[in-house]
């Protein structure tokens, strides 16, 4: 596991992260692990996901506006990315846990990419988490109900399992695409 | 008298130049970052009770000019800066392509929003005069 990261960390070095459209972080420090009940039904840990891109976004499954852009446009990043979409991987996790259940999160995310996979877990934990990436969410009453407010940009990770690049909301799958492509080059 | 008025001449012909090149050169900029940085010892400082303000809560930047916003965190802890979580040590660089108003959570302000203004390039002599007038009047307020 060691080695492959080094491997991966060394052939991404060469990548050139001021092409990018996302927010770069430099040095790039390593992706924060955690493990979550995954949408799929298994265990949800980051660093299975070694080797692979991962694209991270955080959200919740009754949000009205920005999750459902967000993973719209995600899934057609994957789409346009052809064959180099197997090489990346969306994981998305709730800050909705009370509602955000492994079951309800699959039938939601097979809605955009079958291939996306959710996390969820304590409010605690999810929590914890979201502290690591430095996620707001802010839960707020609106009628009867209620919604998250949560942060809406997306991380990437490199194959190394560094943190890499941070996009803002509102970029386009072309965007995503280029940003891919750019942190798949070995 | 005579001289006085040669003056007054020499001085609004000097002035009209100015004008005319503010309004006709185009905008150039030796670096496309607009740079922040929080100083070593913020945190501690903030413990002790200071107020500090790092970060405006409004930033401009503008297409083709200065269209990269740096922030870097040469404080010994974490710092969530604009919209990122910041290592010690850790730069992020984020660059615009949209002209638009963004807003991002920032715990570096008291009203926990920073927001940053970004400005299409300023194609027309006056856009450019009046971009030129604003970017002085800004370096005024910040020395």
């Amino acid at each position: 596991m060691l080695f492959l990261s080094l491997l991966f960390a060394a052939a991404a070095d060469g990548a050139d992260d001021t092409n990018l459209k996302a927010g770069v972080f430099t040095p790039a420090r390593p992706a924060p692990d955690f493990t979550l009940s995954g949408s799929d039904g298994s265990k949800l840990q980051l660093s299975k996901y070694l080797g692979k891109v991962v694209i991270l976004a955080f959200g919740f499954t009754s949000c009205p506006d920005v999750c459902p852009t967000t993973l719209a446009v995600l899934a057609q990043a994957r789409r346009n990315l052809g064959r180099d979409g197997d090489e990346v991987k969306v994981v998305y996790i709730t800050v909705d846990p009370e509602r955000d259940d492994a079951k309800r999160m699959r039938k939601y995310l097979a809605a955009f990419d079958p291939t996306f996979v959710g996390g969820t877990g304590s409010p605690e934990r999810l929590a914890a988490v979201r502290r690591e990436y430095g996620i707001a969410a802010d839960k707020k009453r609106a009628g009867s109900d209620y919604v998250v407010a949560h942060s809406s940009y997306i991380y990437f990770i490199d194959r190394a399992g560094r943190l890499r690049a941070l996009m803002p909301y509102g970029h386009t799958a072309d965007d995503y695409v280029h940003d891919v492509r750019i942190l798949l080059k070995r | 008298m005579r001289l006085t008025r040669w003056c007054l001449l020499l001085l609004a012909a000097a002035m009209a130049g100015m004008i005319l090149w503010a309004a006709m050169a185009p905008i150039t900029s030796a670096s496309s970052e607009e740079i922040f940085e929080i100083p070593k010892g913020t945190w501690a400082r903030r413990m002790a009770g200071n107020k500090l303000d790092i970060l405006p809560s409004e930033i401009h930047l503008t297409l083709g000019v200065r269209n990269i916003l740096v922030l870097k965190n040469m404080d010994d802890v974490p710092q969530v800066f604009g919209p990122a979580l910041m290592m010690p040590g850790q730069t992020f660089r984020l660059p615009f392509e949209l002209a638009s108003s963004y807003q991002f959570a920032c715990t570096a302000h008291a009203s926990g929003q920073m927001t940053i203004v970004v400005a299409p390039m300023p194609a027309s002599p006056l856009a450019r005069l009046r971009w030129r007038l604003k970017a002085l009047l800004m370096a005024a307020q910040r020395s």
